[in-house]
């Protein structure tokens, strides 16, 4: 009884372990099933839901009138041009950031039913984080389009790289972050209230409620610190392509509000977040094994 | 993929390998900062390990139907979840020739938020289905599952057994290599274990490799042809179907029953 290829049915495939093994890449190659996964996503967080995404436009705009007013109307008083466009350009970055590192954070927790029993690269979840934050940060670009557009900002070829340069850090950033996290997470929930705390600096951390030559007044030499941190080069490219170009002198205000030679440094932080990322999934793979079992 | 050199050592209609494997879970964790300083202060243990899978090997050739027989808590579903690649062994390995498709401990791996539709198109992408795959499938899936307009509704909504179902219809669907079926009719009515059990008849027929999980001698006997036995996550026995049978002592209670041998998988 026991013959095996009882009607000579033969498997063309190598004999391999049957866990997924190539982790980030693998995620890649499976693009369809991501594809599933942030549709699913961006689904489930809007049933049920009378307005729906425009609910994603709503958010910005509701924070963007407590900045302005608190700060613009408040605090600041008129020392930085064109405030709210300011504000919004860091809005966008610290948005799609904290979005992604929060919702990164808790993917894997969130998604055990599939987890535990299905054999899918649980790399999975945290990159469909990611793409579901980058997914909303469109909007928000919507709405501040059209705001430039109607101060008589035109477009150009180095505010738009700026913009690229500045999402590609994030989106990086925020993927290595949230792979280690969603697994650190697996082990203690804590590590989601730990996440919390710290995308709350995150806000205060970058120059969006307050222009970047405060910084370099206040702290002179000691401001190249501040820029090293990636995301404050974010915001910084993200007010080069939209902010700068609102103002009554662009050049004067590149040259007071923007340190020097912000490209290269965005490109350097670009560097150090991939870096940053090679570490988390080495990280994530580490770990990973017991993912399942801890799910409980 | 791989560095694994011994791949080559076994033959080219191997389906599944599975190699001194061992899986510990850990029984008990005190898993709050007070509980652990508590414990600690007392002098009692924090962790306490058991191995739910024990150094087992066997292999299995291309066309096989194994029934995976052992009481509860034996570690059946464990290492059906290391064949299916869920789960990682912590020593020891796995390898499997080919797609694998199945259900793991009654029900697969739903989304309750999402319909049956769509995790008809989710589950069939895990298994490694493109679009189109799935397309042409689809109708095949839902005629099997069976459920009518609930299809649409959340799957959250769906109650035990019509969850199992449409599991069972997409993985039985997805022209798999190795087949797992893990208790699987343990929540079906009888009608749809008759309808389960022809296909997955089909399916061993075809020559796919076949991996029942099942408390039933009956439908052990007449689906398989080589039984496995766990006993504590220990391999106890590896040969033939009566014998294995009666390693269990589940024979005696399985003769007056004739009509129960399906019902009784449970």
């Amino acid at each position: 009884m026991s013959e095996a290829g009882r009607s000579g049915y033969v498997v063309d495939a190598p004999l391999a372990p049957p866990t997924a093994t190539q982790g980030l890449l693998e995620v890649f190659r499976r693009r369809y099933l991501l594809k599933l996964l942030v549709r699913r996503e961006i689904n489930a967080r809007y049933s049920g839901s009378f307005l729906g995404l425009i609910w994603s436009y709503i958010n910005p705009l509701s924070q963007l009138f407590i900045y302005i007013v608190v700060f613009g109307e408040l605090l600041d008083r008129g020392r930085t041009e064109q405030f709210p466009i300011h504000i919004f350009c860091g809005l966008i970055v610290v948005h799609f950031f904290v979005e992604t590192f929060n919702a990164g954070t808790r993917s894997i927790v969130r998604n055990k039913a599939l987890i535990r029993k299905m054999a899918l690269p649980k790399e999975m979840f945290p990159v469909a984080s990611m793409m579901v934050s980058l997914f909303h940060v469109a909007p928000q670009l919507v709405i501040l389009t059209v705001t430039v557009l109607i101060v008589g900002w035109s477009p150009s070829a180095v505010g738009l790289g700026s913009f690229v340069l500045a999402l590609g850090i994030v989106m990086v950033l925020g993927t290595a972050l949230a792979l280690m996290f969603s697994v650190a997470n697996v082990y203690f929930r804590d590590f989601a209230s730990v996440v919390n705390i710290m995308t709350n600096f995150v806000r205060f951390g970058v120059p969006m409620i307050y222009p970047y030559s405060i910084v370099s007044e206040r702290f002179g030499a000691a401001a190249e610190y501040y820029l090293w941190n990636p995301l404050s080069n974010a915001v910084l490219l993200v007010q080069r392509a939209f902010w700068v170009g609102t103002t009554e002198d662009p050049a004067a205000t590149a040259a007071t509000e923007l340190p020097d030679n912000l490209i290269g440094r965005g490109l350097l932080m670009l560097v150090i977040s991939i870096v940053l990322l090679v570490v988390a999934q080495f990280v994530f793979r580490r770990f990973e094994n017991k993912i399942p079992e801890r799910l409980t | 993929m791989s560095p694994i050199g011994s791949t080559d050592a076994y033959s080219p209609d191997t389906s599944i390998v599975v190699e001194n494997v061992t899986k510990t879970f850990s029984l008990r964790y005190h898993r709050t900062f007070k509980q652990v300083t508590v414990a600690k202060f007392r002098g009692q243990r924090t962790k306490d390990e058991f191995n739910a899978v024990d150094d087992v090997s066997f292999t299995v050739k291309q066309g096989e139907s194994i029934g995976l027989m052992g009481l509860n808590g034996s570690g059946k579903s464990t290492l059906l979840t290391l064949i299916n690649g869920t789960m990682k062994p912590d020593s020891g390995q796995v390898l499997t020739r080919g797609r694998i498709a199945g259900l793991i401990a009654t029900g697969a791996g739903f989304h309750p938020q999402l319909s049956g539709r769509d995790n008809i198109y989710l589950n069939a992408a895990v298994f490694g289905l493109t679009e189109e795959e799935t397309k042409d499938r689809f109708d095949d899936i839902a005629g099997f599952a069976d459920i009518g307009r609930h299809l649409d509704s959340p799957v959250g909504n769906y109650s035990s057994g019509m969850s199992s179902r449409l599991g069972f219809a997409i993985a039985i669907n997805v022209d798999c290599d190795i087949f797992l079926a893990d208790e699987l009719l343990a929540v079906g009515d009888k009608p749809f274990k008759r309808k389960c059990m022809s296909k997955m008849e089909e399916v061993r027929d075809s020559g796919r490799t076949l991996f029942y999980v099942s408390h039933a001698a009956g439908s052990v006997r007449r689906m398989c042809d080589r039984v496995l036995v766990l006993e504590n996550g220990r391999l106890g026995f590896d040969g033939d179907v009566d014998e294995g049978i009666k390693y269990l002592h589940y024979d005696s209670d399985d003769e007056n029953n004739d009509d129960d041998e399906l019902g009784a998988d449970v």
